[in-house]
């Protein structure tokens, strides 16, 4: 339960030379807690840094977005000449590397971020401003990749070879504008947030949780999402090698991917792609968690085989390691390893159909509530299974080689990718939002958006199905008249504009909602609006600053439902206190919270510019590298405590002045108060 | 701390282990690749078993080896409180590690005087990649040690910060054991 990083540095300062350690470099003063835009950009706070990445993403998930209306436009009619095959090329590449790596993976550690301490009983993350410097790096790296659309032209520097830019297409040859540049160093910089990111939750999942809390207590979604960490942590180093090797090609001459040179192009495909499959379990895990949450909420019933979720989500953790190649069934692998990964793929589908009929176990018989997130949450149970089925047929090596490439399987990757997990994060939204904001969001427009999404979804990908399979290719700018793309081409652009709109109608409903509730039209949520069993639903809403008041004490899984629901001696299940009663109400404000810093923002910041350096100007890497490194040990020598701070501000109306205490007094207080 | 957390071993020493975890695959990868292009040499260059001077490479590995005994002695003597021998051996595994960095760029500029550039061929390439990914850790273990040594020659080394020392011993071990790896399949497979 230790909040503190380094207990050492805070001893070291104590030693005297460094006597003011609010002004680290003897120029800046230490930021303090307060409630504007200083509180969110040196914010260290779990909760804050999840909102912020659940920000990001949306941002970002609506930009892909419009990407992918650009390129359902150019397609909508056949020979159309909207955007030329160069953009074209760097539109459908910028949509797939912007919806993979700065919107699905954010949304899920947003989701992470906010909710494992929370699900934990913990106070914070493990190390609370690495959190921060992950969030900034994975933003900086974002921006940066986005830039590539505006530097030196509008849509010439765009990343044009896909979003898994097979060699040797990516070489200065074949693509000579700086795109492959800002995809490579982009991704490695999102990359380095994404392992710092990983390091620190599997840390807190590992050793924040609460007493009693043992890992088989843990809820699903935090079980799931720890997963994702797990292959994130080994998937990240992968690609980190490959975009390594690609960026040294481009920028100092290697021959990595070089054919002509003598070089293997498989290299490239095997190295992605061991990162790349894990990568896909990584994007659909959390969403799998979230509905885990939401689906025995609303059934009012607990996880059916809750130990089977857990272990089908450890198996397909391991599993996901095994399969990668079936993404090369084409590319002259050799029969024996086809016929490996052939098998395991279909062994793959085990424990995900697992998960499924868990799922509907959970359901059945159970007093279902279809709330909106209820729908989301059903909607991927239905949209997952078709995604999944039709990757089981991508298992069949034959047929596979006659879908590689068509639009069969952006049929299918979409299923998987938007009904698992864009639907699921949807249906988060709605389940936690009154949790984060403290207000619900409008269910008469969350469900009409959802019925909108959900028929636009289909309509969009879909037909996608009988295009492949009618051997339309994928990646291809036009296609001619009297190919009978059209109709079904043109069914499936419309789909994509409502899903467009249902997307706004989200935007909206959190504004309305928002204006509504500070009308004093909607009621509080209050800590716990669904009946819910998890710990976050034991605190109040919004979560205060120190989540909860007191180290929670786990006996049992869904450790919140036990505390509100028994049974009597008939066996009926009553209720034996309120959820208020249950709930912490977030008035203790003698709890010692980590101070917000400048040094995660500062070396994030860093980052970018050696990228920009690396590309344009070597002399710019000196200046980011100092960035880097000033960053760095400013942070190192800033204890994680402010000893000046005048007092544990988590409450900004706090008016009693509290004494300064160290981190590990104040634990033993609440424990023994237990 | 340790008693505080859930699995009783510290966050920050958690953290290290998760991290070097990490490192394996990072490491997994280079390697791989230098398998897969060890032998891909022009006609009329040098290949691996005639650029390599293995009795040199083996002394520079066995001053790297060496220091993974001293970081231990630095650990041990800190937690005694023997605040001066501490310092000692901290110094001395830095440069033994320099000696070892100092040792690689030697070698890497031998290599070159012989004709082989990072672009000559598919194994320069890739061995230089390779031993450089591993140089540079090195060389970043060297920074962690001496921003250690820069305090205690402050006056602010002490007992407390043996576990953090501890911690730059565990990636220095990982380090070493990483290059006993290299060392094997790079220099002494194909002898």
């Amino acid at each position: 339960m230790a909040i503190v990083e380094n207990e050492e540095t805070t001893l070291e300062l104590e030693s005297g030379e460094e006597k003011s350690a609010g002004k680290p470099l003897g120029a800046l003063t230490r930021p303090q807690g307060g409630n504007g835009w200083k509180d969110w950009l040196f914010t260290v706070d779990h909760k804050k840094i999840g909102i912020m990445y659940g920000a990001a993403g949306l941002l970002f998930f609506v930009i892909g977005g419009v990407y992918a209306l650009f390129v359902r436009l150019q397609l909508s009619r056949p020979g159309n000449s909207i955007l030329s095959a160069e953009t074209y090329n760097q539109v459908f590449t910028m949509h797939g590397v912007v919806m993979v790596f700065l919107a699905a993976i954010p949304l899920g550690a947003a989701f992470a971020n906010y909710l494992i301490p929370l699900q934990i009983g913990a106070r914070d993350v493990a190390f609370p401003r690495l959190n921060a410097f992950s969030f900034w790096v994975f933003l900086g790296g974002g921006l940066f990749l986005l830039s590539s659309m505006f530097i030196g032209g509008w849509w010439e520097n765009a990343p044009d070879g896909g979003w898994f830019a097979y060699s040797p297409n990516t070489g200065v040859l074949f693509s000579p504008s700086k795109g492959i540049d800002f995809f490579a160093i982009g991704l490695q910089i999102t990359g380095i947030a994404s392992l710092v990111g990983a390091i620190n939750l599997i840390v807190t999942v590992l050793n924040m949780r609460s007493p009693g809390m043992t890992l088989m207590k843990m809820p699903v979604l935090t079980w799931m999402l720890f997963i994702t960490q797990l292959l994130l942590l080994f998937a990240m180093p992968v690609i980190s090698v490959a975009l390594f090797l690609l960026t040294f090609d481009r920028l100092f001459d290697a021959n990595f991917f070089n054919v002509a040179e003598g070089a293997d192009p498989l290299l490239w495909q095997h190295l992605f792609w061991i990162f790349g499959h894990p990568e896909v379990y990584v994007l659909i895990l959390p969403s799998f968690g979230v509905i885990s949450e939401i689906i025995p909420t609303f059934s009012r019933k607990p996880i059916f085989g809750y130990p089977f979720m857990v272990f089908s989500g450890i198996a397909i953790g391991f599993m996901g390691w095994g399969v990668w190649a079936h993404h090369m069934f084409a590319s002259g692998v050799g029969p024996v390893a086809v016929a490996a990964f052939s098998v395991s793929t279909m062994f793959i589908a085990v424990p995900t159909g697992v998960k499924i009929l868990n799922w509907l176990a959970t359901m059945w018989g159970g007093r279902i509530r279809f709330t909106t997130p209820m729908l989301y949450a059903t909607s991927v149970v239905a949209m997952f299974t078709i995604g999944g089925l039709s990757g089981v047929t991508h298992s069949l090596a034959a047929a596979d080689t006659q879908q590689t490439d068509t639009y069969y399987i952006v049929a299918h990757f979409h299923y998987v990718i938007f009904g698992g997990i864009i639907l699921g994060f949807f249906g988060g939204f709605y389940f936690w939002w009154p949790k984060i904001f403290g207000y619900f969001l409008s269910e008469k427009i969350g469900k009409s958006s959802f019925w909108v999404m959900v028929i636009g979804f289909n309509l969009t990908f879909g037909p996608m199905h009988i295009l492949g399979l009618q051997g339309m290719s994928r990646r291809i700018q036009t296609y001619s008249e009297g190919q009978g793309f059209d109709l079904w081409n043109m069914v499936s652009t419309l789909g994509a504009f409502m899903i467009a709109i249902a997307t706004a109608m989200f935007v909206a409903n959190t504004i309305i909602s928002r204006r509504a509730f500070k009308a004093g039209k909607t009621p509080a949520a209050g800590p716990d609006p669904w009946d819910a069993r998890s710990l976050e639903w034991m605190t109040a809403s919004p979560v205060p600053e120190h989540n909860f008041d007191e180290v929670i004490q786990v006996e049992r899984q869904d450790e919140f439902w036990h505390r509100k629901w028994g049974r009597n001696e008939e066996g009926q299940v009553v209720r034996l206190a309120t959820a208020e009663e249950v709930a912490h109400d977030g008035s203790n404000t003698n709890v010692h919270l980590p101070a917000p810093s400048y040094w995660p923002l500062v070396a994030a910041a860093g980052l970018p510019i050696v990228g920009y350096g690396l590309i344009y100007n070597l002399w710019l890497c000196v200046l980011g590298g100092l960035l880097i490194l000033g960053g760095l040990y400013g942070w190192v020598f800033e204890p994680v405590d402010d000893p000046n701070a005048d007092s544990h501000d988590h409450h900004d109306d706090q008016t009693e002045g509290t004494e300064l205490v160290e981190g590990d007094e104040v634990l033993d207080q609440e424990v023994t108060s237990e | 701390m340790s008693d505080e957390t859930t699995l009783g071993v510290s966050n920050d020493k958690l953290g290290m282990w998760v991290f070097l975890g990490s490192d394996c695959l990072l490491f997994g990868g280079l390697i791989s690749t230098y398998m897969l292009y060890k032998d891909r040499i022009g006609p009329d260059d040098l290949g691996a078993e005639e650029m390599f001077d293995i009795p040199f490479t083996s002394v520079s590995s066995f001053v790297l080896l060496m220091s993974s005994l001293t970081v231990v002695l630095a650990i041990t003597a800190l937690r005694r409180n023997d605040i001066r021998r501490s310092r000692i051996w901290l110094l001395s595994t830095a440069i033994l590690g320099a000696i070892f960095v100092g040792g690689q760029v030697y070698e890497f500029t031998v290599f070159y005087r012989e004709g082989l550039g990072y672009t000559t061929n598919l194994f320069g390439t890739a061995f230089f990649t390779l031993t450089g990914f591993h140089g540079v850790h090195v060389t970043v273990g060297i920074i962690f040690l001496m921003s250690m040594y820069i305090q205690s020659m402050r006056g602010k080394l002490t007992s407390v910060q043996e576990e953090r020392l501890e911690i730059i011993g565990l990636y220095w071990h990982f380090v070493d054991v990483v290059w006993i790896v290299i060392f094997t399949i790079v220099y002494l497979f194909p002898q």
